[in-house]
């Protein structure tokens, strides 16, 4: 039977995520997040959630859906800033925070989609990140031991993907995409465009579909803008 | 008279050299891009994933996939080249980066920096900042001087959530250009119009001053 890994559609992609998993989301900002599966999970009203992802999207888009929603448990990011629901949520206790370095982030999705259980980083040496953490001198530098991350799910984004998984990202949508694709243990990718394979070329494609589990074509992308800064045509 | 963000961006770009892969961190670093020195090349790395990172977007074009680490559209340029995080943060921790300019609340005489937390008050996140600061071969910290009350941000010692240490070499602040080695500032060049003895009084760290300070030439 040929590999065919595509679902209808976010419903049928998340179905089996429930109550207190650990999700990792790709994107940087608004930029490359999996819009359809968020829209989903909001849908679904599942809660608990551990979510992975750089920052927490902004208060009426992206993550910060789940987080007015109160369906987030706790939040694994690097930053933090443009949202200000998550601030406040974080300064007053309701909502579970680790905020790590995003090279420290990126790597630790990496060491688990390579299957290395830890990395070592000199991120944070000497700060509160390096609490806990063990720390090992190598050629005279310090460096923290970081995990690898153990996460239910990955639902990621790409540009174009093949009924067999294999993804093509686009410009700076691409981020944590690819890594977390790698990491997860269920791999949903959304994507603009589904092809056949063959279509897509071995030498162009960014991330192997062994890594995808299920694959479905997204609809009605907003892609918003978080800081439109242009230049004046003269 | 101190300088505005503009003069330290102004200062900042005369430390870039032709052929380096820079790193600019968001607020007054991102401004150094508009002064480059005539004829040299850089290519800026945008730690979201992009070498060789261009202006913003004329208006109309663009492109909700292509923005920096600030979150602000750009454009890539001939030779440009996109990768994953791992990839992006990989290539700052090898020092294949040459020099990072970021923004600092902190810097110690010993070179630590704090940018990223004030605790129960600002905890946006250090994003990127740990990294860069850790790995890169050269940092410039652009920085102003005091605080809105007045107090020195050059000190002996960070009150403030670290997010590096022993790592800062250069500080630009709105008064003079700083070298930080041996547990001290060095005071390279004061602002135009700014005395010797007002940065003295503004800078709470271990300060040496030369027998001359010229004025910075922006």
């Amino acid at each position: 039977m040929p590999i065919n890994k595509v679902v209808a559609d976010a419903e049928a992609a998340c179905n089996d995520i429930r109550d207190g998993m650990t999700l990792m989301v790709g994107g940087f900002g608004l930029c490359g997040i999996p819009e359809n599966s968020i829209a989903q999970l909001v849908k679904m009203q599942v809660k608990n959630l551990t979510c992975i992802s750089n920052n927490a999207g902004v208060d009426d888009f992206g993550l910060g859906l789940l987080l007015l929603n109160k369906q987030v448990k706790k939040m694994i990011s690097s930053y933090v800033g443009e949202n200000e629901e998550f601030e406040r949520q974080m300064l007053s206790g309701e909502l579970e925070v680790e905020l790590i370095p995003q090279g420290t982030l990126a790597s630790r999705c990496m060491a688990a989609g390579y299957g290395m259980p830890a990395i070592f980083t000199p991120a944070g040496v000497g700060t509160e990140v390096a609490l806990g953490k063990e720390v090992r001198d190598f050629n005279g530098r310090n460096y923290l031991m970081e995990m690898a991350f153990d996460s239910d799910f990955a639902i990621v984004k790409a540009w174009k993907g093949d009924t067999k998984g294999n993804l093509i990202f686009k410009a700076t949508a691409r981020n944590l995409n690819p890594l977390m694709a790698m990491a997860g243990k269920i791999t949903i990718a959304e994507v603009e465009e589904l092809v056949e394979p063959g279509e897509l070329e071995p030498d162009q494609i960014h991330l192997p579909g062994i890594y995808v589990h299920r694959i479905f074509k997204g609809k009605n992308y907003e892609k918003r803008i978080e800081q439109r800064t242009v230049r004046a045509r003269v | 008279m101190a300088l505005d963000k503009i003069g330290i961006a102004k200062r900042i770009a005369q430390e870039v050299q032709d052929g380096m892969y820079v790193n600019l961190g968001i607020g007054i670093p991102t401004l150094v891009a508009n002064y480059l020195p005539k004829g040299i090349e850089v290519e800026l790395q945008s730690e979201n994933g992009l070498l060789g990172m261009g202006p913003f977007p004329l208006e109309g074009d663009e492109d909700a996939d292509l923005i920096n680490a600030g979150k602000q559209t750009i454009t890539t340029l001939p030779g440009s080249v996109f990768f994953d995080s791992a990839m992006s943060f990989g290539m700052i921790r090898a020092q294949k980066v040459d020099l990072t300019i970021l923004g600092a609340m902190e810097v110690s005489e010993e070179g630590d920096i704090a940018n990223w937390k004030v605790p129960g008050k600002m905890v946006k996140g250090m994003g990127g900042a740990m990294d860069l600061v850790a790995s890169a071969k050269h940092i410039i910290v652009a920085m102003q001087h005091c605080d809105k009350a007045g107090n020195s941000k050059l000190l002996a010692k960070c009150s403030l959530p670290l997010t590096g240490v022993r790592c800062v070499t250069k500080v630009v602040s709105d008064l003079g250009v700083f070298d930080v080695k041996n547990g001290a500032f060095h005071l390279v060049e004061r602002a135009p119009g700014v005395s010797v003895e007002e940065i003295v009084s503004k800078t709470a760290g271990v300060l040496i001053i030369p027998d001359h300070v010229p004025e910075m030439v922006i």
